[in-house]
């Protein structure tokens, strides 16, 4: 393998890293909070939808973003509703909401563009397009870092570097600011919240809100940067990779970072299976691959890097105690 | 200033849930600078008063006063401003975070930790200095003991700079060293001119640390006496309404022969943590011995070794016979075709399931009784009418054998399990906590069934974390301390203190 394939290789890692990134740091705001959260697969392909639609319809990506992150906002809320005010199971109202996305995405799609389910293709302002970082050419010439600049760390959508910008500010956040010592507070132990006269309810809507946002800035990647609109399904199992991710990661958002980056790293070997090839002179499947992140997942679960404790809060609705 | 208003006042206080009344026309007074206790069985209606005062609940009548000023409490926030701080039997803490994050949670003084951290430090030191509270403000949570996360909690109080301090049940944890700490802390603070609240169903902390003492009954509060002017007996009448036998009135044991032999029994659970560290435990035929101790110290994994759902090592011997202590056959069901039975000391998580109905409940683990086959089937009707023969005799009510466990009040799911446990006549009785969240008249009846079976010449082995109870009930009493057995005593022969030092780990 020759380093400018390698550092392809690594482009490709980050763009594929990119929408779990950010899916995986949304989920990581809910579950901190004590909401577990299985609906980002549907958040990201709501966000999806509407963004291309948007986009497609108005020209104007920045209006799809918005809309992304509406759509996906509102499913948030869906599942605030039921899980928060109401107290219902967590884990039914996130299935609930992923079977209602890939249901209506498709329907709404197939009303409003009459293709087949895909919203029509998005060109020119409709997309984001890759910024060209300053000097690019000019350090071109350069051995090594040349390269190494204008492939891997110039030329992405500006959701790339808005994904990656996260990470240290989901860190700063929850540990250097009040609002994220209420809200780990509030994952694991939300009676010393509320003894605290602190509304446990108003923390966990701030965090299934920002979630929400988060994902719907994953969804719009997908169908406006990643690709150039949407099609059925188009999330392929992504919001469930993140969340494999997250718990890969302890619930950290360093952590989240370098578990979607390993994540991203096998969906790239993936498209080029010639790479491991020439490295390894085996031929392996891509599947093996598509399936490495949840295989690592169960193993981290089961104990053998280290322990994995949720939120102790996670997934229980809070009663208070008499 | 001439009358000194007092520092809480509660005027009419009435609180309804649907048709129980759990707060009825309450009046209190208390003045500032005092220590004020509030007793009173379980349901009395103590917590729901508190819950009031400390903004969970929003009282149907009444008026609250603090300092004389009358004050709306809608919620706990409202509480603290009015500078109430309250210390919950359950500790409101978040366990893996450290000593000064949980003081700050909810008191930050901005938008950044950094700075309030850097004050809570600050102003940590100085009231360890004021009140002789030593912490570590950079300890975790989860690796303090209860006695220093309770202490925490009082911190939190502080530093919220409340004036008055309610306690509940706050010894229900604590070891009679570590209590007696708490008092003399309660007693400084009260020097330092703050108001405490002290609700407990504990006599003797009445007695030894209020000024004042209400007694609570049924939602009432049926009296405000100086505690100098009033007797244990006085105050046990007051709270049930009737006379009530403090001690369990027993006869000498007489011992017969060995039925438990436990020989250098280790128990590792399944963090491979050391839990009992090689015990020796005998119990004779018609006598009661007491496992004595602060919980957590490896009495409870002896209870699941002997029910058979914890594996150990050693020799256990239950009438001369070794019992198997791992593999397929140390299970509960072998446990009592050899004369076993157990009263586990979480009657909700393990003695009962709380949505199954009390025949249902009753069937558990003797659903193999010839009695209540019918064919392949169970014969329900047989149950039913059994259960309900056992729930007379046990003075259950509602003697309604068809009521979900979880709708019986705690001494009558109790009571239950005891009636099922013991109608069986086994040859040993495993036992634990047998009253915790019991009231006074029912834990009265459960300690004559005890001490009844004892009479018949049956074996009872005892846990409970209530030394008054241990003593009132064992013949003789083992002290276990991180895994050991520190010591045996007789009943007769000893006090609370004595074992209040062997509980906390000091062999004299």
């Amino acid at each position: 393998m020759d380093f400018l394939t390698f550092v392809q290789l690594l482009d490709s890692t980050v763009r594929l890293a990119t929408p779990l990134l950010l899916a995986c740091l949304a989920g990581l705001f809910s579950e901190r909070a004590g909401i577990f959260d299985i609906g980002l697969e549907g958040k990201m392909l709501a966000a999806a939808f509407f963004s291309a639609a948007i986009a497609a319809v108005t020209g104007s990506v920045w209006l799809g973003l918005l809309a992304g992150i509406t759509a996906s906002m509102a499913f948030s809320l869906l599942h605030g509703v039921a899980s928060i005010t109401f107290r219902g199971n967590q884990l039914i109202s996130g299935v609930a909401i992923n079977f209602l996305a890939a249901g209506l995405t498709v329907l709404i799609a197939q009303d409003w563009f009459s293709q087949g389910g895909r919203t029509p293709s998005l060109m020119g302002g409709g997309r984001f397009e890759p910024i060209t970082l300053p000097f690019a050419d000019a350090l071109d010439g350069v051995p090594v870092l040349g390269p190494i600049y204008r492939e891997l760390i110039s030329g992405h959508s500006i959701l790339v570097y808005v994904a990656f910008a996260m990470v240290p500010l989901t860190w700063w956040i929850l540990f250097r600011t009040r609002f994220g010592l209420r809200l780990r507070a509030v994952g694991e132990n939300p009676a010393a919240v509320d003894t605290a006269g602190v509304s446990v309810v108003g923390l966990r809507y701030a965090a299934v809100i920002i979630c929400g946002v988060l994902c719907g800035i994953a969804g719009a990647y997908l169908s406006t940067a990643l690709q150039a609109g949407f099609v059925k399904d188009m999330s392929a199992g992504r919001g469930f990779i993140a969340l494999a991710a997250l718990i890969f990661a302890k619930w950290r958002p360093w952590y989240a970072l370098y578990a979607t980056l390993l994540f991203g790293l096998f969906g790239a070997l993936e498209t080029r299976p010639d790479v491991i090839e020439g490295l390894f002179g085996l031929k392996v499947q891509g599947a093996l691959l598509g399936a490495l992140p949840y295989v690592m997942t169960v193993i981290i679960l089961a104990g053998f890097v280290g322990k994995a404790i949720p939120p102790r809060a996670g997934g229980k609705p809070y009663v208070k105690e008499r | 200033m001439g009358e000194q208003a007092p520092a809480i006042e509660l005027k009419g206080i009435s609180k309804a849930f649907g048709p129980v009344q759990a707060n009825k026309d309450i009046s209190i007074r208390v003045m500032p600078g005092t220590i004020h206790g509030i007793i009173g069985e379980n349901g009395a209606g103590k917590s729901t008063l508190m819950s009031i005062l400390y903004g969970f609940y929003k009282a149907d009548k009444g008026e609250i006063f603090i300092s004389g000023q009358k004050t709306e409490i809608p919620d706990s926030q409202a509480a603290i401003a009015a500078g109430i701080g309250m210390v919950f039997q359950h500790f409101k803490l978040v366990e893996n975070f450290t000593v000064l994050e949980n003081i700050i949670l909810g008191a930050e003084d901005g938008g950044l930790l950094t700075p309030s951290l850097a004050k809570a430090r600050k102003t940590l030191l100085e009231l360890e200095h004021e009140y002789g509270l030593n912490v570590d403000p950079d300890a975790v949570i989860e690796e303090l003991g209860v006695g220093m996360q309770q202490r925490v909690e009082i911190l939190k109080a502080l530093y919220r700079q409340a004036d008055i301090l309610i306690l509940d049940e706050p010894t229900g944890v604590l070891t009679p060293a570590e209590a007696d700490q708490l008092f003399r802390i309660l007693d400084r603070l009260r020097q330092e001119g703050k108001t405490i609240i002290l609700i407990t169903h504990k006599l003797r902390e009445i007695m030894e640390a209020t000024d004042t003492v209400s007694v609570m009954r049924r939602g009432e509060m049926t009296a405000t006496v100086k505690t100098s002017e009033t007797s244990p007996a006085e105050l046990a009448e007051l709270m049930v309404g009737r006379k009530v036998l403090l001690r369990v009135d027993k006869t000498p044991a007489k011992p017969g022969n060995v039925v438990l032999d436990v020989k250098g029994l280790r128990v590792v659970d399944d963090k491979g943590v050391e839990r009992i560290k090689g015990i020796d435990l005998q119990v004779r035929a018609g006598e009661i011995v007491g496992i004595a101790g602060v919980a957590g110290n490896g009495q409870s994994e002896l209870l699941e070794v002997l029910g058979g759902y914890a594996d150990a090592t050693g020799e256990i011997r239950v009438n001369g016979q070794p019992l198997e202590l791992s593999g397929k056959l140390a299970d509960g069901r072998t446990r009592r075709a050899r004369g076993i039975a157990h009263v586990p000391e979480d009657r909700q998580r393990e003695g009962l399931i709380m949505d199954f109905s009390a025949w249902e409940n009753t069937a558990f683990g003797y659903h193999r009784d010839p009695g209540y086959q019918s064919g392949v089937l169970l014969n329900n009707a047989a149950i039913r009418t059994d259960t309900e023969e056992k729930m007379n005799r046990f003075d259950v009510r509602p003697p309604n054998p068809a009521l979900a466990a979880k709708n019986f009040s705690g001494g009558n799911q109790q009571k239950i399990v005891l009636a099922r446990e013991i109608e069986r006549n086994p040859d040993l009785l495993l036992v634990g906590q047998p009253t915790r969240g019991v009231d006074i008249g029912a834990i009265e009846f459960i300690h004559q069934q005890i001490v009844a079976l004892r009479d018949k010449g049956k074996a009872v082995l005892l846990v409970s974390v209530e030394l008054e109870e241990i003593l009132a009930l064992a013949d003789r009493v083992a002290v276990m301390f991180d895994g050991h057995i520190m010591g045996e005593r007789l009943s007769a022969e000893t006090d609370e203190k004595e074992l209040g030092l062997l509980m906390a780990g000091v062999t004299a």
